[in-house]
């Protein structure tokens, strides 16, 4: 459904280039829970970027439904059916959740839909709608409808960058119902154990490069090994 | 009244949910329209042009309208509009201005509004600001406000002026006795070769009395905005100003700050920031399916209406 072929990701530095992604060959499946972990540094941010378009590959070629992607913009992309939720959620001075929600959802939602949409991640509608997406809500509250913009958007496939961060009062137990029930393609950048259970796959970074694809029992050995050879590192 | 001057009046002073208690519509300069209630009077001055608006002690949630609507080319419009409002009284104020010019000379109007609002009254004052016609000549409007409140006393002033005015000097003077709040929302949207100056100056001189200035700005073309406020704090009070400018093309905007607490419990505050739209905001609304152009005008529509 959608595939990674060669993707490469380059940025020059004063002296020389360095390679923040290299030679990235990935094949995303219809329906399936796609986690994607590795240690701060690894390129989990920026395969995901680059997936939606705010970063575009220095290098290969991005296909999505048998059609090359690599040069849409990301609305274009949005268009074709790829969602995605931001790491650190974005506030505007003047736009209410409400608008947000209806700009996904690309109609306008009587207040039932709305409440669907944000009672998904645990928000009561009647508190939130009418109120402006800015910094006067908490990181948490933030979180929660930067997920809720995803769920209205129905799109193919579903993009979250470390969803759990700043999840506050709200269990993961929720969060990982959310992504269950989700009919998508989800691909999930995430260090989080309860989130990796989940997968269907997960895919190790490491420096750049897939170091790992397999099930969370597959991977898990590896994901120890590397945090303690880190840590080992770090310390020695 | 044709179908320029009602669509004119429709821009500047669209009907209010709220019951209308008086009006005065004025016209080139002259009053094309006026009807006062029991509570509210309207009584033409005798030494200048303008009207003094008398309103009782203790009227509820009425509504008064003044337009001002210009459709003549070369007219230099000046008005006094002095406000008295009574006690106790809760009444929400519609005014501004609208020039249709077509011609090739300018057209002005000077309205200078004064307002001395009671003990504990309350006003809600929406003051729009419309310019069109395709003529060469200027849409100018320069409101000046004076605003004098006594104890316990609230007014809320809401300013609206999306693009047009090819040029606006706007400036806004108070005085504020004790414990009276005044909140200002300044949205100003100017394009092409269009300049608009605000000017506030406020005088906190009451115990803990309280002003609270939000003037958000977007500036097209090369269009030139210039915003300064001037707080004063004689008494123990609080004084918040927050300028947000949004730059587009080769627009400028300036912000120029200037607080004094005379008196060492004042607290004063002025916050500036001037930029492009932030690369983020343009992204997430992309991600959700806008286009860049539509993402910029939902986030300046959200900045100026929201």
């Amino acid at each position: 459904m959608l595939k990674l072929e060669n993707v490469s990701y380059l940025v020059s530095e004063k002296d020389n280039d360095k390679d923040i992604l290299k030679n990235i060959n990935l094949d995303f499946l219809k329906g399936k829970i796609y986690v994607i972990t590795g240690p701060n540094g690894s390129g989990k941010s920026t395969l995901v970027k680059l997936i939606m378009g705010i970063l575009s590959p220095t290098e290969g070629k991005i296909v999505f439904n048998d059609k090359d992607i690599t040069n849409l913009k990301i609305n274009e992309r949005a268009g074709l059916g790829i969602a995605y939720a931001f790491q650190q959620p974005v506030t505007f001075k003047g736009l209410k959740v409400k608008d947000l929600l209806n700009i996904a959802s690309n109609k306008e939602n009587d207040f039932n839909t709305l409440c669907d949409y944000l009672s998904k991640v645990g928000l009561c509608a009647k508190g939130y709608i009418n109120r402006p997406l800015d910094d006067k809500l908490s990181g948490g509250e933030l979180k929660r409808i930067e997920l809720a913009m995803v769920l209205a958007r129905n799109a193919l496939v579903n993009i979250f960058d470390e969803p759990e961060a700043g999840i506050d009062l709200w269990s993961f137990e929720n969060l990982t119902k959310v992504f269950k029930e989700l009919k998508s393609t989800t691909i999930i950048v995430s260090h989080q154990t309860k989130i990796l259970e989940i997968a269907d796959t997960v895919i190790l970074l490491k420096e750049g490069k897939v170091e790992k694809i397999g099930s969370n029992s597959e991977v898990k050995p590896l994901l120890h090994l590397e945090m303690c050879g880190k840590l080992r590192g770090e310390n020695g | 009244m044709d179908k320029i001057d009602k669509s004119l009046l429709e821009k500047v002073s669209s009907l209010h949910e709220i019951k209308l208690g008086a009006f005065n519509i004025r016209k080139n300069g002259e009053v094309l329209e006026r009807k006062t209630s029991g509570e509210i009077d309207i009584v033409p001055k005798k030494d200048k042009p303008g009207i003094d608006i008398i309103i009782k002690p203790n009227v509820q949630n009425k509504a008064v309208h003044i337009p001002v609507i210009i459709t003549a080319g070369g007219l230099n419009d000046l008005v006094y509009n002095d406000f008295y409002v009574g006690e106790n009284s809760f009444v929400t104020i519609v005014a501004g201005c609208g020039i249709h010019n077509t011609s090739n000379i300018d057209s002005v109007h000077n309205g200078i509004h004064s307002f001395h609002l009671g003990k504990n009254s309350h006003i809600k004052y929406i003051e729009r600001h419309v310019g069109e016609g395709k003529g060469k000549g200027g849409k100018i409007l320069n409101p000046t406000t004076k605003i004098y409140q006594k104890e316990n006393s609230i007014m809320e002033i809401e300013t609206l002026q999306l693009g047009g005015v090819t040029s606006s000097v706007r400036k806004t003077y108070a005085r504020l006795g004790e414990n009276a709040q005044l909140n200002v929302q300044e949205n100003i949207l100017t394009e092409d070769k269009e300049t608009a100056t605000t000017l506030f100056k406020v005088t906190l001189e009451g115990k803990n009395s309280k002003v609270e200035v939000v003037s958000h700005s977007v500036a097209k073309g090369k269009s030139y905005q210039e915003f300064k406020s001037d707080l004063i704090g004689k008494a123990e009070c609080f004084g918040h100003v927050e300028c947000d400018g949004i730059l587009l093309d080769n627009a400028r905007i300036v912000s120029v700050p200037m607080i004094d607490a005379i008196n060492s419990d004042a607290s004063l505050v002025h916050e500036a920031a001037i930029g492009k739209i932030a690369g983020d905001e343009l992204i997430k609304l992309m991600t959700l399916g806008l286009s860049e152009e539509e993402a910029e005008d939902v986030i300046i529509k959200g900045f100026l209406m929201g």
